[in-house]
């Protein structure tokens, strides 16, 4: 009983941090000022929004069948949304995207 | 709920989004993408008409009563892959019709044709051809 | 409000405004994109609404194929669509509305959504397709029951739909042999402007595309300089993208044994013939995309793919001879295993979807490949 209590805690704390790397993702978003930074944004929101919110879906999963899929889900989110990011961050690059300027104009 | 039929109202305002698109757009491929919006939501309309509530997906298990209707997920699966095919097709022309006259509005590609016509119809291949190579060079 | 609701409505208004956005922007690259998430948007819905065959395929084809098809084909012509003129958005938007009032006036008489007992749920076939398909096929995906055995006749036209695409487009998009000659003697004649390639310059905007450009170009050279010149510049931009490299590689044969997956455990669990083409001639885009066009052609040659095409339907066409030679009805499967008519449906409808998958798969590959070898050649 207070096994599945503590279980049922935790996966909402990781729910909970999930949810909340994924709203100030978003919030990166569209507020963060140069591209570099909004990638920044959008590929935490995949990398360790999905993590978060997938680990606490596994410790509330019936049966050994779905917590594999859940890993392998995870495992592929880690592998893919970085390679993404940086694709994108490097294709900027060669696209002659500058880094904001000085550092007033990152602060803003 | 107001008889239930809100599902229905998103559906529809999703057609007229895609058919606007394609009957105001002149431009082919912003056609093709209005005609994808339109399928989307005809794929909704006939996936929402097999939903029941508190149903599961048509794979039957032990200890489930309630499921989906099979048969409009069918029809959806196979149009989805049809669309592509079609899709693909209708690129496929779109280029063909950029490196025959340069452009790929529909306006420019009638005054084009209305032009030849009246420059004489043993001409037009000719025009047509020249002006597929110019146009590839100063299109991208 | 309960949580199908909920969901529904918050999807839904995403994706309208998805729909909005794309009608207004003219820079078609990025309309491709937002069409890549309404594709996501509208998969998402699909599991919403107990679709997930549905799903699966919409995911792979709207997000991922459809997406490369457009950006190719933008490629190969203007990216930038010209100001419509405000008579004819007035006169478009007037059709539209008028088709939405009507669409409203009917919805009426529509049965509400998601309720037991409309006509859908209470007609016959229902019980026939969700437990009478039990003992006839005892396959637990009704889905795939549906499609290959009930109505395997209209999938086999659908096949044959998909089919005749894949014969079209390569039809339209390939060079013979005598015009590409006569081309090159046109360039010749309009000077040496005319050579630049224009999709280099374009290229370096678009980085992933570059490479498949340079990977395309490169697989379609056949003068020994400028070939080197090419792998060397090819070389610069690969090395820029080692991550890409590497995660792509890596992720190509969970890929592939994805798609086998899903075609084989298709009876079981959501998947299919359908389904599974499409995801591997996504793996096998993916691969040209970082890789080039060329590395695919040593794994897969051209005559290879276009060979591969009438394959699946001559399997699935082939099947519905073998059982009419075996006493039965055109695609009866219970002839297939006398005395066992469950274990014959099996056979055939793992027959019939592994002939889909073949077939789907070869199209889009080939129609991709005569996208890719249009601007190589250009």
């Amino acid at each position: 009983m207070s096994l599945s209590l503590l279980i049922d805690i935790a996966s909402g704390a990781l729910l909970l941090a999930g949810c909340l790397l994924v709203v100030s993702g978003a919030v990166g978003l569209l507020r963060l000022p140069d591209f570099y930074t909004r990638t920044h944004a959008g590929s935490l929101t995949d990398a360790a929004g999905a993590t978060l919110l997938l680990l606490g879906l596994l410790l509330q999963a019936d049966g050994w069948q779905s917590g594999v899929r859940l890993v392998l889900i995870m495992l592929f989110l880690l592998v893919t949304s970085p390679t993404a990011a940086h694709a994108l961050a490097q294709a900027a690059r060669r696209d002659g995207e500058r880094l904001p300027a000085g550092d007033d104009e990152g602060r803003r | 709920m107001t008889g239930g039929h809100y599902i229905f109202w998103f559906v529809f305002v999703l057609m007229v989004i895609g058919l606007y698109a394609v009957i105001s757009h002149g431009n082919l491929v912003k056609k093709l993408i209005g005609l994808n919006l339109f399928q989307i939501g005809v794929f909704m309309f006939y996936i929402a008409l097999g939903k029941v509530e508190d149903g599961r997906a048509p794979i039957v298990e032990e200890g489930v009563e309630v499921y989906s209707h099979p048969l409009p997920h069918v029809l959806i699966l196979t149009a989805i892959v049809v669309g592509v095919a079609t899709t693909s097709l209708g690129l496929a022309l779109a280029i063909r019709i950029y490196e025959a006259y340069g452009t790929i509005e529909e306006d420019e590609v009638i005054e084009r044709d209305k032009a030849a016509e009246q420059d004489g119809t043993a001409e037009l291949n000719g025009t047509a051809e020249r002006d597929g190579v110019r146009g590839g060079e100063a299109g991208p | 409000m309960s949580l199908l609701v909920l969901m529904d409505v918050s999807l839904f208004t995403l994706l309208l405004a998805t729909a909005l956005a794309i009608t207004r922007l003219r820079a078609l690259y990025e309309a491709t994109m937002l069409t890549a998430l309404a594709g996501l948007l509208s998969a998402s819905l699909f599991v919403v609404l107990d679709a997930l065959d549905v799903a699966i395929t919409e995911a792979a084809v709207g997000t991922g194929i459809s997406t490369v098809l457009f950006i190719a084909a933008l490629r190969l012509t203007r990216s930038r669509e010209a100001v419509t003129p405000r008579r004819r958005l007035w006169s478009g938007g007037a059709v539209a509305v008028l088709l939405g009032a009507t669409l409203l006036y009917a919805a009426q008489d529509l049965p509400p959504f998601a309720e037991p007992d409309t006509p859908v749920q209470t007609n016959p076939v229902t019980q026939t397709y969700l437990h009478e398909s039990q003992e006839d096929i005892g396959v637990p995906n009704t889905v795939a029951a549906v499609l290959a055995s009930y109505r395997g006749y209209d999938t086999l036209g659908e096949l044959v739909v998909i089919f005749t695409a894949g014969v079209t487009v390569p039809l339209l998009l390939l060079r013979t042999r005598r015009r590409a000659e006569r081309d090159e003697a046109h360039a010749g004649e309009e000077g040496a402007e005319g050579g630049t390639e224009p999709g280099t310059e374009h290229g370096t905007e678009h980085g992933r595309e570059h490479s498949a450009e340079h990977g395309a170009e490169h697989g379609a050279e056949h003068g020994t300089e400028k070939g080197a010149e090419h792998r060397s510049a090819r070389a610069v931009v690969m090395s820029e993208y080692r991550v890409l490299r590497v995660a792509s590689k890596v992720l190509m044969p969970f890929i592939l044994l994805f798609a086998c997956y899903v075609l084989f455990h298709g009876d079981y669990g959501p998947g299919g013939g359908f389904q599974a083409g499409v995801i591997f001639a996504a793996g096998f885009v993916l691969y040209s995309l970082v890789f080039g066009i060329g590395e695919v052609e040593r794994v897969l040659p051209w005559p290879v793919m276009l060979g591969l095409v009438p394959v699946g339907v001559l399997l699935y066409a082939g099947l519905g001879v073998a059982n009419m030679a075996l006493g039965g009805a055109f695609l009866d499967y219970d002839t297939l295993v006398p005395g066992h008519p469950e274990e014959g449906q099996h056979y055939g409808i793992l027959i019939i979807e592994t002939g889909v998958g073949i077939t789907v798969a070869a199209v889009l590959i080939a129609v991709y490949y005569s996208f890719a070898n249009r601007g190589a050649r250009r």
